[in-house]
C-alpha cells in the first residue's frame, strides 16, 4: 500500500503559534541579522495573521507605538528603532497602520513630503537620500501615497512613463531600464501600473505568458527562466497574473499543493521550498498566495496593495 | 532565507550560535552609536567594516560609510592622492561585503556611489566583474553593473555584443546574457550609424537564434527572444454601415496597435464636426479603437436619401504609435449612410415586448453574409517599394524559421518548438492576408494547439483561448460558415424596415473572444454557453444593442467593463454565471474605478447598503448599470442574484422595463 505523500491541509494554528512566537523573539542570531527589516517583518506576519483572522492576538497598542518609534525626523520610517529612513520601510509602516484601521494617527503631510522628495527628474523614485534607483520605489511610493489619498502629490504621468521605460520585449520589466525581467520587478511595476489605471500600457498576453512559464513541473513557480521555483513567487508572479487577469493560464491545484508542501507542519511556517528552513518572509507569501488561490480558510488579499481586501476597501470606498 | 535545509538546532550549538548573536547585536548597536553621534574615527570606521562583512544587508552601515568618506574627503582638502586612498579603502570593503554575499543591493550602491564620484580607477571593475559572472552567470546585479560599467567607460555597442556572444557560447541558456543582447540591438537599430540595415542585424540573429535552438530545443531562453521577430503587421479595417434606426451613426476606427493623437484635426470627416474619443478600458489616451459618432438627426443632415461619409485618417500629422512611430500614408475612406423617414404609425402604440433568445425569433433567409466584410470603397494610396521590401523580407524569413521548425519536430516533439510554429504559422497568415479574409495555415495551428493542450495540461487554458481565436479567424472569414451564425431578429419588437443584425455563436467552447474588427456591424450577439471569463474588446461593437452572455465563467460585474461604452445597449442576458462565486477578483483593476484613480463615485448611502455580505458586489453593479440604459437585464443563476440584490438592481436603473423574465411596474 502506497503512503500518502503531502500535508492534507493548511496549519492554521501552527503558522499562528509561528509568527506569534517569531515576535518574541530578538535575540537570536538569525533575528538579530534580520534586525534592520524588523518593520517588513512586522508586515509580514501582521498581514498573514489578518488572512488567517487571527490579527488581535497581538498587542496592538505595543505594535503602533513601536511603529512610531521607527519614524525618523524627515518622515520617513527606518527598519528599526534608530535606524536611517528608507521607503522600503515607510510602505511597512503604512501598511501595518492600514491593517489597525489607524493611518489616522499619522502626520499624512510629513510621511508624503517625505516621498515626494524622493521623485526624480525622469519620474523615477530614489530608495532614500542616497539616490538608488529601482521600479520597486516606484512600485511603493504610489502603493504608499494611494493609501494615503496622495497620490496627486507626484508626478504620476512621469512615474509612470518611467515604469514604462523599463518595459523589456518579452512583456516584463526590471528594476532600471534594461534591466532583465523579474517576477519581482514586475509585480512592482504592474502593481504600480494598476494603481495609477494604467494596465493599458501592459501587453497582458506577451507577459502574461512569460509569467505562466514560471510554473515548472512540480507545480511551483520560479522568478526567471531556468531558475529553481520558491514560494515568494507565488505571490510575485501570481498576483501580476491576477492584476492582468491571466491566472487561470497556470495549473492553480499544482500551486496550492507545491505551497502546502512548503509547510513545517509540526513547528509551524513556510519555507522557499520543500523541507528548507522556514522564515516569516516565506510564510506570508505563502499564505498570500493561497488567498489568491480562494484556499478556504484564508481572507482574500487586494494583489494590488498586498493588504486584505476588506482593508482596501475601508480605505477606498468607505467615505 | 533561503535554500537553507531545515533542521532543528542541535543542542551543542546553541551556545554557539548564541555567542555568534551577542557578538553581532555588540557590533551593531555598537556601530549605530557611533552613527548618532557622527564619530568617524578609524576603530569606527573599522568596525563598521566587520559588521558589514558579516551582515552587509545592514543598510544604516552603508549610509554611515558615505557620511564618513564626506567627512575624510572634506578634511583631505585637494590632495588627490589622499582622497584616491579613501575610495579605494570603500571598493575593498565593498568588495569583502560581496564575497559575503553578492546579491546585496547596499553593497553594489555602495560601489556604484563610489565609482560615480569619479576619484577611481576603473580598469580593474571589468575584470572583477568577470570573476564574478563565472561563479553567477544569472546574477541580474552583475548585469545591471555590467550596464553601469559599459556607460560609464563608454563601451562600444559591439564591444558588449560580443561580450554577450561569449556568454551565450558557455551557456546557451543564459537567459540573462540573450536580454541584454536584446538590448543591446535593439540600441544598435536605433543609433543605426553602423551602417547595417535592420535585415542585416536581424538576419544574423537569427542565424545565431537558430544554432542555439537545435542545439538545444528545449531551451526557453532564445526562444522567448526569437519570438518578438514574429509580429506579423495587419494594415487598418474599415468599417461599412449598415441599416439601423440611431440619431447618432457610430464610426469606428480600428488600429493594430495602440496610438494616441486621433483627433478632428488628424482625422478628418467631410462635412461632419465630430469628436473623437478613445474605446480604452481605463479612460487613458491612448487606444487601438477610437469612435466618434455623426450626429444625423442635426442640422447639417437636413435632407433625405444617401449621404456619402468621406473621411481621412493621417492627412496631417499626429497619429502615433505607443512607440513614437508615426501613422503612415493617409488613407480616405467613404461609406454611404440612407436616412428613411420613420412613419409615424409605427412609433404610436409602441409597446416593448420582451426579446427572447429562442430560435424562432431568428431568421436565416436574406442575410447577406458579405455586410460584415470589409468590403468598403475606398481610395487606396499606393505603398512605398521601401515598405513593401520589408515586407518581404518578412515573410522569407518567417518561411525559411517555419521551414526550420518543421524539420526540428519532425525529429523530436518539443513544447515550445511546437508552440513557435503555430505563431510562425499564424504571423505567416497575417502577413499574407492583411485583412484576415483568408487564412491557409488554421488546420495545421489548429492541431499543434490541440496537441499542446494534450503535452502540457498545465498551460491548457492558455492553448484553449489560442485555438478559439483560430476557430473565431476561420469562421469570419469564411463566407459559407459565417451565413451559418449571421440571422435576422425577427422578434415582435421589430419593425418592417429594422431587422437587427444577429450573429449566433452560442454553444461553440469558445473561452476568448477577438476579431472584433469583423464584427462591427453586428447588433445582437448570442454568446451564451461557452466558457468565457472576460469580453475584452467587445467595446469596439459600438451597434450592439442585444446581448447575451448567459451560461459562462463570468467572475464578477467588472469583467463586464467594456459594456460600459456600448451607448445602444438595451437588452442584457448574464443568467448562470459566476459572479458572487469568486473571492478574489481578477479583472479588479481592469475596471475603471477608485482603486485605480481613474472613476470617482459618489452614490447615495441609501441605494447601496454597506452592510451587504459582499458590497464591493453593489459598488460595481452601481458604476456597471448607471451608466447603461438597459431596458431588460436577467441575473438569474449567479450567486449575488437574491431579493435585496433584484430591488438594489430596479432602484439604480429606472429605464429597466424586464427583469429576470418578470415585467416591471
Amino acid at each position: 500500500m502506497e503512503m500518502e505523500m503531502g500535508n492534507s491541509g493548511l496549519a492554521v494554528e501552527k503558522h499562528v503559534q509561528y509568527i506569534l512566537s517569531v515576535e518574541k523573539r530578538k535575540d537570536d542570531f538569525v533575528s538579530v541579522v534580520m534586525e534592520h527589516l524588523r518593520l517588513n517583518g512586522a508586515y509580514w506576519g501582521l498581514t498573514t495573521l489578518d488572512l488567517l483572522g487571527k490579527i488581535h492576538a497581538v498587542d496592538v497598542d505595543e505594535v503602533v507605538s513601536w511603529i512610531m518609534a521607527c519614524q525618523h525626523e524627515s518622515g520617513g520610517f527606518g527598519g528599526n528603532i534608530g535606524h536611517d529612513p528608507h521607503i522600503l520601510y515607510t510602505l511597512s509602516a503604512v501598511q501595518v497602520l492600514a491593517l489597525f484601521d489607524k493611518i489616522h494617527i499619522l502626520d499624512i503631510d510629513k510621511v508624503t513630503n517625505y516621498i515626494t522628495k524622493l521623485q526624480n527628474e525622469d519620474g523615477s523614485f530614489s530608495g532614500d537620500m542616497w539616490g538608488e534607483v529601482d521600479t520597486r520605489f516606484s512600485y511603493i511610493a504610489i502603493c504608499c501615497l494611494s493609501l494615503l489619498h496622495r497620490l496627486d502629490s507626484i508626478n504620476v504621468e512621469k512615474a509612470v512613463d518611467y515604469i514604462v521605460s523599463c518595459k523589456n520585449m518579452d512583456g516584463g520589466f526590471g528594476c532600471t531600464p534594461g534591466g532583465e525581467s523579474h517576477a519581482g520587478q514586475i509585480f512592482c511595476c504592474v502593481g504600480a501600473l494598476a494603481i495609477t489605471g494604467s494596465l493599458d500600457k501592459v501587453d497582458k498576453d506577451l507577459l502574461g505568458w512569460w509569467l505562466c512559464e514560471r510554473q515548472v513541473k512540480s507545480g511551483g513557480l520560479n522568478g526567471r527562466p531556468e531558475k529553481l521555483p520558491d514560494v515568494c513567487y507565488s505571490w510575485w508572479v501570481l498576483s501580476s497574473l491576477i492584476m492582468i487577469d491571466r491566472v487561470h493560464w497556470i495549473d492553480k491545484e499544482k500551486l496550492i499543493k507545491f505551497i502546502l508542501d512548503c509547510q513545517d507542519t509540526e513547528n509551524g511556517g513556510i519555507s522557499d521550498r520543500p523541507d528548507d528552513a522556514v522564515d516569516v518572509f516565506h510564510t506570508y507569501f505563502g499564505v498570500a498566495g493561497l488567498s489568491l488561490l480562494e484556499y478556504p480558510g484564508v481572507k482574500p488579499i487586494d494583489p494590488a496593495y498586498a493588504l486584505p481586501t476588506d482593508v482596501v476597501n475601508r480605505i477606498f470606498f468607505n467615505g | 532565507m533561503h535554500g537553507r535545509p531545515r533542521k532543528p538546532e542541535k543542542p551543542e550549538n546553541a551556545a554557539a550560535s548564541a555567542a555568534k548573536a551577542e557578538k553581532l547585536r555588540l557590533l551593531q548597536s555598537q556601530f549605530l552609536s557611533n552613527h548618532h553621534n557622527r564619530i568617524y574615527t578609524k576603530e569606527a570606521l573599522e568596525a563598521n567594516a566587520k559588521l558589514l562583512e558579516i551582515n552587509p544587508e545592514y543598510y544604516t552601515a552603508w549610509n554611515y560609510r558615505k557620511l564618513a568618506v564626506q567627512h575624510y574627503v572634506a578634511e583631505a582638502g585637494s590632495d588627490p592622492q589622499a582622497i584616491k586612498s579613501v575610495y579605494d579603502e570603500e571598493l575593498r570593503v565593498v568588495e569583502a561585503a560581496l564575497r559575503q554575499n553578492f546579491k546585496s543591493y547596499g553593497a553594489w550602491h555602495h560601489r556604484k556611489w563610489v565609482l560615480s564620484m569619479g576619484h577611481s580607477s576603473l580598469d580593474q571593475e571589468l575584470r572583477l566583474l568577470d570573476k564574478l559572472q563565472q561563479l553567477d552567470s544569472r546574477n541580474f546585479h552583475a548585469w545591471n553593473y555590467r550596464r553601469f560599467l559599459a556607460e560609464l567607460l563608454n563601451r562600444s555597442v559591439e564591444d558588449e555584443l560580443m561580450h554577450t556572444e561569449d556568454m551565450i557560447g558557455i551557456n546557451f541558456s543564459n537567459y540573462s546574457a540573450w536580454h541584454n543582447r536584446s538590448m543591446l540591438l535593439c540600441k544598435q537599430l536605433k543609433e543605426n550609424d553602423t551602417g547595417l540595415t535592420s535585415k542585416d542585424v536581424l538576419s544574423n540573429e537569427y542565424e545565431l537564434v537558430q544554432n542555439a535552438i537545435f542545439t538545444d530545443p528545449d531551451d526557453q531562453s532564445e526562444l522567448i527572444i526569437s519570438r518578438k521577430q514574429c509580429q506579423g503587421k495587419c494594415p487598418l479595417y474599415e468599417y461599412r454601415g449598415l441599416n439601423i434606426d440611431l440619431k447618432e451613426f457610430p464610426v469606428v476606427l480600428y488600429f493594430n496597435q495602440a496610438v494616441s493623437g486621433v483627433r478632428s484635426s488628424t482625422v478628418t470627416v467631410k462635412s461632419f464636426n465630430v469628436t473623437w474619443k478613445p474605446l480604452s478600458p481605463s479612460n487613458s489616451l491612448a487606444s487601438e479603437i477610437w469612435v466618434a459618432y455623426l450626429n444625423l438627426a442635426g442640422e447639417e443632415c437636413h435632407f433625405e436619401g444617401p449621404i456619402t461619409v468621406e473621411f481621412c485618417i493621417g492627412q496631417s500629422q499626429g497619429i502615433l504609435s505607443s512607440s513614437g512611430s508615426p501613422y503612415g500614408k493617409p488613407l480616405r475612406v467613404a461609406f454611404t449612410v440612407t436616412k428613411e423617414p420613420i412613419r409615424v404609425q409605427d412609433v404610436e402604440g409602441h409597446n416593448p415586448e420582451m426579446v427572447s433568445w429562442e430560435d424562432p425569433n431568428f431568421c436565416a433567409d436574406e442575410v447577406d453574409s458579405g455586410v460584415l466584410n470589409s468590403d468598403v470603397s475606398f481610395i487606396k494610396e499606393r505603398k512605398e517599394n521601401k515598405e513593401s521590401t520589408i515586407s518581404e523580407w518578412q515573410k522569407d524569413t518567417i518561411s525559411k524559421e517555419i521551414a526550420g521548425f518543421r524539420d526540428l519536430l519532425s525529429i523530436k516533439d518539443y513544447k515550445i518548438g511546437k508552440l513557435t510554429l503555430a505563431r510562425l504559422l499564424m504571423a505567416d497568415d497575417a502577413l499574407s492576408f492583411p485583412y484576415g479574409n483568408r487564412s491557409v495555415h488554421s488546420a495545421e495551428v489548429l492541431e499543434l494547439l490541440k496537441d499542446l493542450t494534450k503535452s502540457d495540461p498545465t498551460h491548457s487554458r492558455y492553448y484553449e483561448e489560442h485555438i478559439s481565436l483560430v476557430l473565431l479567424q476561420q469562421l469570419t472569414s469564411s463566407e459559407e460558415m459565417l451565413r451559418r451564425h449571421l440571422f435576422y431578429f425577427k422578434g415582435a419588437n421589430t419593425s418592417s424596415f429594422h431587422k437587427p443584425l444577429c450573429l449566433r455563436l452560442n454553444n461553440l467552447s469558445l473561452s476568448r473572444l477577438g476579431l472584433f474588427n469583423k464584427l462591427l456591424g453586428v447588433q445582437m450577439l448570442d454568446l451564451s454557453n461557452n466558457e468565457l471569463q472576460s469580453i475584452e474588446g467587445l467595446e469596439a461593437m459600438q451597434l450592439l444593442s442585444c446581448l447575451n452572455l448567459s451560461k459562462n465563467k463570468l467572475g464578477s460585474f467588472t469583467a463586464l467593463e467594456p459594456l460600459r461604452h456600448l451607448k445602444s445597449l438595451k437588452v442584457l442576458n448574464i443568467s448562470d454565471n459566476e459572479i458572487g462565486s469568486h473571492s478574489i477578483d481578477t479583472r479588479r483593476y481592469l475596471f475603471s474605478s477608485p482603486l485605480s484613480h481613474n472613476e470617482a463615485v459618489v452614490w447615495d448611502p441609501d441605494v447601496v447598503p454597506s452592510d451587504a455580505a459582499s458590497p464591493t458586489n453593489y459598488w460595481e453593479a452601481f458604476m456597471l448599470f448607471k451608466s447603461l440604459k438597459l431596458t431588460q437585464l436577467d441575473t438569474i443563476g449567479n450567486a449575488v442574484d437574491d431579493g435585496r440584490f433584484r430591488s438594489f438592481l430596479v432602484k439604480i436603473m429606472p429605464s429597466l422595463l424586464f427583469l429576470d423574465g418578470q415585467k416591471l411596474v
